[in-house]
């Protein structure tokens, strides 16, 4: 992984030391709040409903063992124990205070993590295919040039004040885990006539105004991928809107201009700036690379996985949902499911994170990675050690089997915690998973991803789950409207609406109408949720959401 | 016609804590019950000047609808009911000490 320069190291100190006077000079009253916020936002810290939350960025999902060990102990030292994975491979800890912030900067540091642009209307953390590097079915390691985007990016001078936030993902594969088609730049590396590229997508994006990403070029080279993004938000950066807040992001200047427009303008900028762009980048992106050269991959035996896969049922469940394809033989993707029944969506404990990260260490290469899906991933594990890495799992509370079934639900904080939200999310996905736990579907059911939204700012991705759950103050009384047929994929398409929304009271049964109805609607089990949803429309889960309608109508 | 004053109280956070708190008639509290109700628009205007003055203390001001009740005022709204109690998945914030 990325090993810092002693140019990172010292940016790094830097930043933290002027934001450590920043906070002492609004505690001493010399800066206001309306003057410090904008600056405690450039470091990732909120102001919640109960309290402080400072979002740290893992950079493109990836962790090693020593920085995990660091989040627990921050967890542990300055918060309540625990810490909250987002959508966006960040961190969030809920319960800080101002004072300690700073010391909790320089703890990140220490580690090579920090907070930097996790907030303000700045080029965000850049997030990536949480099985980038390991993944069976990938192009190239998506990391380094995440990599070099995250340093092209940080105090980039032209960029800190953009119309509004701006969020970049990148794959290396075709099989889009990273939900590029709804960030504002989506980057995937292709390969044409044996040269390495980049699709360029743009103005994708969630929240009031979903919109799925638009192709601005089907081939850009890895020189020409820079300037090219420069070029996108430099001319974002002046023809966005700074009228309306709920206008300004990319989506809406390319919705608004057209994609030609757009690329018409950028082609003109490129030309204006390509010269500035020397191929430094390029040698600098050389030496990324080499920091995320593959692990020295082992060769062992596989009597003891077969053995543990065909004796012990439950290691069978976990090994069937919990694991993926790897590239190399003999080797396994591990998901961590953070979403035992009944618990949040995304947090774990500073106990938990130490198991993993000592895990990472036996058996994984000493990597993890955090996906927008809110589990953590080992991103390379012998079959062999898969048995003993499940028990430890186990003991420690994390060896839920739920990958892609109905339980792996994401959630936004929601009211629970974001002064942002409409209703809460925690606990109507606590719920939901704690029913079908009960009912013992959850396996018969299959892949079936649902996300939960607790405002319109969409943090929990409802428009792109099968079925999207938005929570909403209805006349001051909480109310959650159901999209379904939503997909985050390389075929991302947004949810449909279904109708009026349900009380948190009816919620979870509608959803249970929603599942068995489609028990009853699939052609056999193994037509998933979102196929089923796909040939048959709308209708007749409409009809088995709202019977009351069905019967009126009779 | 203007629409008639419903009783609040003044609300922020603690700027060190980040704590919901309430203003009283002498300073802030962390319970609401203990909170100065308003019924009148124009002494709320003051007291929400008041609290504007102490930005060394406090942050987010706001005047929230309340309903008053035996026990001191309650929260009208299911946001300041959190706000008052605190998150639903833990029994962490105000309610650890309520």
């Amino acid at each position: 992984m990325y090993s810092y320069t002693e140019f990172d190291d010292q940016f790094l100190a830097e930043r933290n030391a002027q934001f450590r006077a920043q906070v002492e000079r609004r505690i001493d009253g010399s800066l206001t709040e309306d003057e410090f916020k904008p600056l405690r936002l450039m470091n990732g810290l909120y102001l919640q409903l109960h309290a402080y939350m400072l979002r740290v960025a893992i950079p493109y999902g990836t962790l090693n063992s020593a920085q995990m060990d660091q989040l627990a102990y921050i967890a542990e030292r300055w918060d309540k124990g625990y810490g909250h994975f987002t959508t966006r491979q960040n961190i969030q800890y809920n319960w800080p205070e101002l004072r300690d912030v700073p010391d909790m900067l320089d703890a990140l540091a220490e580690v090579k993590l920090h907070a930097i642009q996790t907030s303000g209307n700045t080029i965000r953390n850049v997030t990536a295919d949480h099985f980038a590097g390991a993944a069976a079915d990938e192009v190239a390691d998506p990391r380094p040039v995440a990599e070099l985007i995250r340093q092209w990016s940080t105090d980039h001078p032209e960029f800190q004040f953009l119309p509004r936030k701006f969020k970049v993902a990148v794959t290396g594969a075709e099989a889009d885990r990273a939900v590029i088609k709804s960030h504002d730049i989506g980057l995937r590396i292709v390969e044409r006539d044996g040269q390495q590229g980049f699709e360029v997508i743009v103005g994708g994006g969630l929240g009031r105004t979903p919109m799925i990403g638009k192709v601005l070029y089907d081939f850009v080279t890895a020189e020409d991928l820079l300037p090219t993004l420069e070029a996108i938000v430099s001319v974002y950066n002046v023809l966005g809107r700074r009228d309306n807040k709920y206008k300004a992001r990319l989506k809406i200047t390319v919705h608004e201009n057209g994609i030609e427009d757009i690329r018409a303008r950028v082609d003109a900028q490129y030309a204006l700036i390509r010269s500035q762009f020397s191929g430094v980048d390029q040698q600098m992106l050389a030496r990324i690379e080499a920091d995320f050269a593959a692990p020295q991959f082992k060769t062992a035996p596989l009597a003891a996985y077969e053995s543990a896969y065909t004796n012990d049922p439950v290691f069978r469940a976990w090994a069937d949902t919990n694991l993926a394809d790897h590239r190399a033989p003999g080797y396994a993707i591990v998901s961590i499911s953070l979403k035992a029944h009944g618990a949040t969506p995304g947090d774990a404990t500073a106990d938990q994170m130490r198991v993993m990260a000592d895990l990472a260490r036996r058996y994984g290469h000493d990597e993890l990675r955090i996906s927008h899906e809110q589990n953590v991933i080992l991103p390379h594990v012998h079959r062999s050690d898969l048995p003993e890495l499940h028990a430890a799992l186990k003991a420690a509370k994390l060896a839920t089997a739920n990958i892609g079934l109905i339980s792996d639900i994401i959630a936004c904080p929601g009211m629970d915690y974001c002064a942002l939200a409409t209703a809460r999310s925690i606990p109507i996905a606590q719920e939901i998973a704690t029913r079908f736990d009960e009912l013992k579907l959850e396996h018969d059911v299959g892949p079936l991803k649902i996300k939960i939204s607790g405002c319109i700012n969409a943090c929990g991705h409802h428009h792109v789950g099968h079925i999207g759950i938005l929570g909403l103050d209805r006349a001051g009384v909480e109310n959650y409207q159901i999209t379904l047929g939503g997909d985050g994929t390389e075929d991302a398409t947004l949810g449909t609406r279904t109708g009026p929304g349900f009380s948190a009271d009816a919620i979870i049964p509608a959803i249970e109408r929603l599942v068995l109805g489609y028990l009853d609607l699939r052609n056999d089990p193994t037509e998933t949720f979102l196929q089923t949803y796909r040939r048959l429309g709308l209708a007749p889960f409409k009809a088995v959401l709202y019977p009351e309608a069905q019967a009126n109508a009779a | 016609m203007p629409k008639p004053f419903t009783p609040k109280v003044v609300t922020a956070n603690a700027l060190l804590e980040g704590d919901v708190i309430y203003q009283t008639a002498t300073g802030w509290t962390r319970n609401l019950a203990e909170a100065e109700v308003l019924t009148d628009e124009a002494d709320a205007d003051l007291r929400m000047i008041d609290a504007l003055t102490q930005a060394d203390l406090v942050v987010g001001v706001y005047l929230a609808d309340v309903t008053p009740s035996e026990t001191g005022p309650r929260p009208t709204h299911f946001r300041e009911e959190f706000r008052a109690k605190g998150p639903s998945n833990y029994a962490h914030g105000k309610q650890e000490s309520l």
